[in-house]
């Protein structure tokens, strides 16, 4: 043992007290608070990732679960329901009701001329307006000869219009007193105060707006080099144009489906203005007016659709219709039962969840079926009966590398064996459940085991203590006791499940289905097939009611979890 | 026909149960403690010894029955057509519909007439192992009747049936990995190896290929079309996606399982695990379509704000939302080896005088780390393999790129373009999806194998 001198390597004792002490000590509590800090904004990060998404889809969604109608007075005609005056319920289901819901329009909006106007018009309803209208005749055919109020279903573009998606509609009150020309067609508005001084202003702004676009683009082409010289060459025309008119104030202006739409409520009419200059406007009449007398300062008004009607899909005359629609109390937004009651459709507001909930429940049938006595009794096997060798541990193995395996694996296996090799039909729920029900045995397997690991030894030695055999003091003590922790797996298994996409597009699930699924083996698709294939459709309608499905498979998988935390804590013995 | 089966296989089989118990408690004249087995197993030996019977025969007789209708059928025929196997599929396809009522069209007499003979021998076969399965059931029922006496082991031989079928069940899983590994391997070995497979790649063209573009199916006289079915733009786009899902994920669902395993007081716990369980449990495809119709365009009006050129479908959107989708796997996954981490390290650390942070950064993350990178490895594994949020939020452009901002195509993407067009199953291109499918299998195989071995290899064992 060496000695230690006076002068040795022992460290002097610290001066705590000191400055630079001081200094580090808050550093390092500075540090600490960081690290927390860290730790509780990531975790406040992953909260507002998880309420961002949800509220997202609830924003969405909201919207898709009312429609909005036209309630309208319909004559039931006989000599277009029933002209045989037979009664016959095959007459009364295929008679035209289209014809009277056009002549119901005919009487809401009086004086529409024109082919192309009268077509807009019945354009706003959906091709299935007539149901509702048919189904009342066939429940109760005395009302034929009389006119019923009847709900007619709108077109979704009309429904996503009413909305206030497609443009705000904004009104500015009238200064001055206004003359109309006439009544009907192209007419001239004449205001005693420069009413549309300010709108003329705002489209030179919109013009100048444009001009700043066309020179960026203007910008990128010529960046492109000289394969773009015709492009540049109009680009540069076209500014020129826009410039001649954008730097002219009070000069009149011709409005074109690029700018916001504006329109002159005037007299119970309306009127497009194509041309505007500071105290008078020429335009097309959409809604004729009553009369063409003059009308007093704030009677009538200027009206302004805000997004240009190229961007739109509703046009401006069909906005019109909506809103004249609207402003006589004729609209109703009712609870969209068609959701919940309809299988799929092209047209987005006839289209329904049905079909894909009846399919993913006979799907989950056969899941369950498969899944459970399957996965069961290997957990059963394999923790009490399989002799622990080389084989038990290469099925082990084997059990916990399943359940890491990417779901469309599976659907490969799918399509390979139980399409190709044993025939079974495409699309159909035996086969998604099938293939689902592989995908979960080995979570259910592996949770089965947990279950009865966690029950204690002494109980099954005192079964076998009393002379049970192996077999019965499993059976009859260890199983019952381990069901809760089963039960709870499998839940959380079959909410897995229900959420799976990618096997079932494998082997087929991503047809147009319309009809409800009668049986296992007839074609249907799932619900997040269905939430996939909507959400790929083109048709605005459609974002909203993918939402909603979404909103309707996240409602599901948070009861069965819901259902699963509620069992284990009901039932979940401590030992 | 099945119907009957069942009918009298399950009438048969529940009268055994019945009778076989109430058998065996007569014989004991009531004093119970007497017999070997309980009555029950007396009745599931009659019940099983007439079940068995009945199903092998009904299993073996249906397929025999149905080959004997097959041949009297097409016995009809010349003998050229009979060894067509395409024509005389067709053949009995329409004889079957015709016998069910079913066809469509006029049938010629030799087409009557073979659906006769099919519909005769199909009936008469059908009654034949019916009766057979009924005679082999009430045989076995009075056998079984016969055996029920006090010293018989009824108990044994059902719990060796019961072992039976247990085993069965638990082979049932190995079968699925046999199932998965052996029809994916046999259609890459078709898609490498046929011959008479058209535009295949060598091996190495498809794992070191720079070119994905699989055409549709060539016949063998049609031009040089290009395709290539060159792996590596997939590979790419799978492995960039996942680096910015593991950028995200990463700090955040370490940093969250620090928290909760050690600064979280438990209100706080109550509150954060149920979220994290929340977001565990969302479909992907609802993250898909939040991707895809939030997060990208979200994205590119950014990058066009600050003059960038951003795809519609950016590597960025998607790999932050998979991001988002995998924390809860290393949350959890790390908040357990940081909560096994015995006590008395944290004791030691803080009788040493180090605050929590040094204390987590200094002894408990090494201590942890076999078991964090284990969930790192897990996690990207899941993010390699992950379908829907790519499918719908990715694109199909084969780029080989390293710009998240571009739009790249991964590997699951691709398998599920290819399988859900109408290709037919034979060409190239469908079988090329194998062939990713193969790989990815075993990517993730490996990566979860490395995860296990990892943590065998390096776990600290403190008991």
């Amino acid at each position: 043992m060496t000695d230690l001198t006076a002068t040795s390597v022992l460290p002097r004792r610290a001066n705590f007290d000191s400055d630079e002490m001081v200094a580090r000590v808050k550093r390092r509590y500075r540090s600490e608070w960081r690290f927390k800090a860290l730790g509780g904004a990531a975790l406040v990060l992953t909260a507002v990732f998880v309420i961002a998404v949800l509220s997202d889809i609830v924003i969405k969604g909201t919207p898709a679960f009312t429609q909005h109608s036209l309630m309208l007075d319909v004559p039931v005609r006989a000599d277009v329901v029933d002209p045989k005056g037979t009664r016959n319920p095959e007459d009364l289901r295929s008679a035209d009701y289209f014809a009277l819901m056009r002549e119901a329009l005919a009487t809401a909006i009086p004086g529409i001329e024109g082919r192309a106007e009268k077509k807009r018009l019945s354009g706003l309803l959906s091709s299935g307006a007539g149901n509702e209208l048919r189904d009342r005749v066939l429940a109760d055919p005395t009302i034929i000869g009389t006119t019923v109020k009847v709900p007619l279903l709108l077109s979704d573009d009309s429904d996503i219009y009413l909305k206030g998606k497609q443009t705000r509609v904004l009104t500015v009150p009238s200064r001055g007193t206004a003359t109309p020309s006439g009544t009907t067609g192209e007419i001239t508005v004449l205001t005693s105060a420069n009413d549309f001084a300010d709108d003329l202003v705002t489209v030179k702004k919109a013009l100048a707006a444009r001009i700043e676009d066309e020179k960026s683009r203007l910008a990128i082409a010529e960046g492109r080099g000289e394969s773009q010289a015709s492009e540049v060459a109009n680009l540069k025309d076209e500014i020129a144009a826009l410039s001649a008119r954008a730097h002219q104030p009070g000069v009149e202006e011709v409005l074109d489906g690029k700018m916001p739409s504006l329109m002159v409520a005037i007299n119970g009419g309306l009127v497009k203005l194509n041309r505007i200059s500071a105290s008078s406007a020429t335009g097309t009449v959409y809604i004729p007016l009553k009369s063409a007398d003059e009308a007093a300062p704030g009677a009538w008004s200027v009206v302004t659709y805000e997004r240009p009607e190229s961007n739109r899909k509703t046009t401006d005359i069909e906005a019109a219709f909506l809103e004249k629609l609207r402003a006589d109390g004729k609209v109703e937004n009712r609870f969209n039962t068609i959701f919940f009651t309809h299988g799929d459709s092209r047209d987005a507001e006839l289209a329904g969840i049905l079909g894909s909930l009846v399919g993913s429940i006979l799907m989950l049938i056969v899941t369950l079926s498969l899944a459970l006595p399957f996965g069961v009794l290997a957990a059963v096997y394999l923790e009490e009966f399989a002799p622990k060798n080389k084989l038990t541990n290469l099925i082990e193995i084997n059990i916990n590398n399943l359940a890491a395996v990417p779901s469309i694996v599976f659907g490969l296996l799918g399509l390979a064996v139980f399409l190709n090799f044993f025939g079974l039909p495409r699309s159909a729920p035996l086969v998604g459940g099938l293939v689902l029900a592989l995908l979960v045995l080995p979570t259910i397997i592996i949770a089965a085991r947990a279950s009865m690991k966690a029950v204690p030894p002494s109980i099954k030695e005192a079964a076998l203590g009393v002379g049970a055999s192996h077999q019965q003091a499993i059976f009859h003590h260890v199983l019952p006791l381990a069901t809760p922790g089963i039960m709870t797996g499998t839940i959380i298994g079959m909410a897995h499940a229900l959420g799976e996409t990618a096997p079932l597009l494998m082997i087929g699930m991503l047809a147009f289905i319309v009809d409800v699924p009668q049986g296992f083996l007839d074609p249907a698709t799932a619900l997040p097939a269905q939430i996939y294939i909507w959400s790929d459709l083109p048709e605005q309608a459609f974002e909203a009611k993918t939402a909603a499905a979404i909103m309707i498979l996240l409602g599901v998988l948070l009861l069965m979890n819901g259902l699963a935390i509620w069992l284990r804590s009901k039932f979940e013995r401590r030992w | 026909m099945t119907y009957q089966f069942f009918a009298a296989l399950v009438l048969l089989v529940a009268a055994a149960f019945v009778v076989g118990q109430r058998r065996a408690i007569a014989v004991s004249s009531g004093q119970l403690a007497q017999l070997h087995s309980l009555p029950i197993y007396h009745g599931l030996f009659a019940a099983i010894g007439v079940f068995v019977p009945m199903l092998a025969i009904f299993v073996i007789g249906t397929p025999i029955v149905t080959w004997l209708a097959q041949t009297a059928a097409l016995g009809l025929y010349d003998a050229k057509i009979q060894s067509d196997p395409l024509q005389s599929s067709v053949i009995l396809r329409d004889v079957v519909s015709l016998s069910k009522g079913q066809f469509a069209g006029d049938a010629s007499p030799e087409l009557r007439q073979a659906a006769d003979d099919f519909k005769n021998v199909l009936t008469t076969g059908h009654w034949v192992v019916l009766a057979l399965s009924i005679a082999a059931g009430l045989a076995s029922f009075a056998a079984a009747f016969g055996t029920v006496k006090l010293p018989f082991r009824a108990r044994k031989h059902v719990e060796r049936f019961a072992l039976i079928v247990l085993g069965a069940c638990a082979v049932v899983a190995i079968l699925t990995t046999v199932g998965i590994v052996f029809s994916v391997a046999f259609e890459t070995y078709r898609f490498f190896f046929d011959p008479s497979l058209h535009g295949k790649p060598s091996v190495a063209g498809f794992l070191f290929g720079l070119e994905w573009n699989p055409q549709a199916a060539m016949r063998a006289d049609q031009g040089a079309i290009s395709t290539a079915y060159g792996f590596v733009p997939l590979l790419v786009g799978s492995l960039l996606i996942t680096f910015i899902a593991i950028c995200v994920a990463g700090p955040l669902g370490l940093f969250s399982a620090i928290y909760l395993a050690e600064y979280a007081t438990p209100q706080v716990r109550a509150f954060a695990k149920p979220i994290l369980e929340i977001l565990a449990g969302i479909p992907t495809v609802v993250l898909g379509f939040f991707a895809a119709l939030t997060v990208a365009p979200m994205i590119r009006g950014l990058g066009e704000a600050y003059g960038l050129n951003v795809a519609s479908e950016s590597a960025l959107a998607a790999g932050l939302v998979m991001g988002m989708m995998i924390i809860p796997f290393i949350s959890s996954l790390s908040d357990d080896v940081i909560n096994a981490v015995p006590q008395s390290m944290r004791d030691g650390s803080y009788a040493l005088g180090a605050t929590k942070s040094e204390t987590i950064r200094q002894v408990l993350l090494p201590a942890a780390l076999p078991g964090i990178v284990s969930a790192f490895m897990l996690a990207i594994s899941r993010a390699i393999g992950e379908t829907m949020i790519v499918v719908m939020a990715a694109g199909l452009a084969a780029n080989l790129t390293l710009n998240p901002l571009d739009a790249v195509t991964t590997i699951t993407v691709q398998i599920k373009t290819i399988l859900v067009g109408d290709q037919e199953f034979d060409s190239a291109k469908t079988l090329a999806a194998f062939a990713l499918g193969f790989v990815l299998f075993f990517v993730t195989l490996l990566l979860n194998y490395i995860a296990l071995r990892i943590v065998r290899k390096y776990r600290e064992q403190y008991d």
